[in-house]
């Protein structure tokens, strides 16, 4: 489509006439104008209506998200509930008394080590036995110089890790739930590993770092933290918080291969296994490495992870519900106010579009998430 | 019925934006909405689905120059979610007849038709805007939604100056305009 000099400096007065930028004189000139010919009066009319649609778009969208913001800031006062607050109030209890636990081990760990180590350096001091307390020293210093070099590869793997270096320990699938780099993936996915990094429908790698893992609802949560990585505005799909119906037309997307793969199913059963109720049961063929996974709905809402397949029966899945991610970053955040994850819960923009408009757009949030352990020397 | 002097206020500054006010409508009514809801078979994300549409309902009447307001604003929010649940509930062929009244009601059948012809459209708006690409789409929303200058718009897209810009971003409305009204006109 080739567009007019003219053309451009007609729609230029038609804009600065519409925002009464132009001058008395010019304006006069120009509604003679719109008199005589019907096109530009129509130009008029035309721009006159969309810069209206504009504006009344952008008014909703920020209308929709003062709303939303209130809505959050009223549940955090308690002024308005949703039925949460008694399992939310109970984790944490149970985080609380978990961390105690841990802290009271180490500190007492610690303890024991410093008792240990005053008791040899009186059992050593007193003898006069200089040659034994260097040695004890250089040792030390041996050690803290080959931590320090330690720290330096991991730093450096972490920044820019090299594939010879490292040892892939497990894979699996993850999508992005906010679109500065968070990505959710099942815990099992990373495998006891520290380290992870993913890679893009486009097949591009990006450092990741492990923010968060959930061993008990299998959720895990990463950060890519890589300056190659672009940001996305806005994510194309929604997190729905809201229970799945039977029967529902679900897909997923994963790296069962090295390649973004598509699969679809149903919704067989509103539990999972053994009547489990953090997940949901689906008809579908998933492959090891499709852990991780979103679950869509049709319009494009994530309402799952796909976590598991039944040993003994073909084609039977679980997910994870989609509403256990949201407690999940409740929780983190709760533990750790520096974390800012906005989960997206309005309407999904896949929403009556076709399938293959849908993959399009939601694919380059799905990236392959490979764990890995750095390779001892 | 002559609305009280707070509702009013209230009321105004909903159509100005006003942020306390928004959220004083919102905290006065959310919970009788919520219980509405969930007592007539749907759930916490339903309940603020609808109570948020009918707030971007009542917000985009208010702004209407023709506003006025008969009912007290909670008998006007009741009145909307109560059609809205009703209608979604019968399409996911879940209807049932035993729908309690809590709360008066109004008439609001003329005001839910305006609703919905601005709901369809956002829609064509929402998808003209994604079909339209970068850095087209882009330019619009900073040039007509966050109401940056050319100059400003210029340095942030890396444009050599303003007149390019400019040129790039009349283009991009032309386009726009094209793709908005083929969609539109089928709408009508």
């Amino acid at each position: 489509m080739s567009i007019q000099r003219e053309d451009i400096a007609m729609i230029q007065n038609v804009e600065r006439y519409l925002e009464g930028k132009m001058l008395p004189n010019e304006i006069a000139y120009f509604e003679q104008l719109r008199k005589n010919i019907p096109e530009i009066d129509e130009m008029v009319v035309e721009h006159n209506m969309l810069m209206h649609q504009l504006n009344n778009y952008s008014n909703r969208i920020d209308f929709k998200n003062s709303l939303n913001d209130i809505h959050e800031k009223l549940a955090s006062h308690g002024d308005i509930s949703e039925g949460e607050d008694v399992t939310t109030k109970g984790r944490i209890i149970q985080l609380y008394n978990k961390y105690k636990r841990v802290t009271a081990i180490a500190a007492s760990v610690g303890g024991f080590i410093a008792l240990v180590i005053s008791a040899l350096v009186s059992s050593i001091a007193p003898s006069n036995n200089n040659d034994k307390l260097e040695q004890l020293g250089r040792e030390v210093a041996q050690i803290q110089q080959k931590q320090q070099n330690q720290g330096n590869t991991i730093n450096e793997v972490t920044r820019h890790f090299t594939e010879n270096d490292i040892i892939v320990t497990s894979g699996g699938t993850g999508f992005l739930i906010d679109a500065d780099g968070y990505l959710a993936t099942n815990a099992h996915v990373l495998h006891g590993s520290s380290n992870a990094y993913v890679m893009s429908s486009t097949h591009h790698n990006y450092d990741a770092s492990i923010v968060y893992r959930d061993e008990v609802r299998d959720i895990a949560i990463l950060k890519i933290d890589d300056s190659d990585f672009a940001p996305a505005k806005k994510l194309p799909y929604s997190i729905k918080k809201s229970e799945v119906e039977l029967g529902e037309e679900l897909f997923t997307l994963g790296y069962p291969r090295n390649d973004i793969t598509y699969n679809k199913g149903d919704l067989s059963a509103l539990t999972g296994f053994n009547g489990d109720t953090l997940s949901c049961q689906i008809q579908m063929s998933a492959n090891p490495g499709n852990s991780g996974g979103p679950v869509f709905n049709k319009n494009g809402d994530v309402i799952g992870i796909l976590s598991t397949r039944e040993k003994q029966s073909q084609g039977v899945s679980f997910a994870i519900k989609s509403k256990n991610i949201f407690r999940l970053v409740d929780e983190l955040k709760k533990k750790d106010n520096t974390i800012e994850i906005s989960l997206p819960t309005s309407t999904s923009s896949l929403k009556n579009k076709d399938r293959v408009n849908q993959i399009k757009q939601i694919e380059n949030c799905v990236y392959l998430v490979k764990a890995f352990n750095k390779k001892l020397n | 019925m002559k609305l009280e002097y707070t509702e009013q206020l209230l009321l105004k500054g909903l159509a100005n934006n006003d942020s306390k006010a928004i959220e004083t409508i919102y905290k006065d009514n959310f919970k009788m909405i919520q219980n509405f809801i969930i007592n007539n078979n749907g759930d916490y994300d339903d309940a603020r689905d609808v109570f948020q549409e009918a707030m971007i309902a009542l917000y985009e009447k208010v702004q209407s120059e023709s506003f006025v307001l008969t009912c007290k604003i909670n008998t006007y929010v009741y009145s909307v979610c109560r059609r809205l649940w009703l209608k979604r509930l019968q399409s996911q062929g879940k209807f049932s007849n035993q729908m309690d009244y809590v709360e008066e009601t109004v008439p609001i059948e003329d005001d839910l038709e305006i609703h919905e012809k601005r709901n369809a459209e956002f829609a064509i708006m929402e998808r003209a805007l994604s079909s339209l690409g970068e850095p087209c789409k882009s330019l619009i929303e900073g040039y007509y939604f966050k109401k940056m200058d050319m100059q400003a718009i210029a340095k942030e897209f890396g444009y050599t100056n303003a007149d390019n810009a400019k040129n790039q971003k009349y283009k991009c409305f032309m386009r726009l305009k094209k793709l908005f009204f083929s969609q539109y006109n089928i709408g009508e």
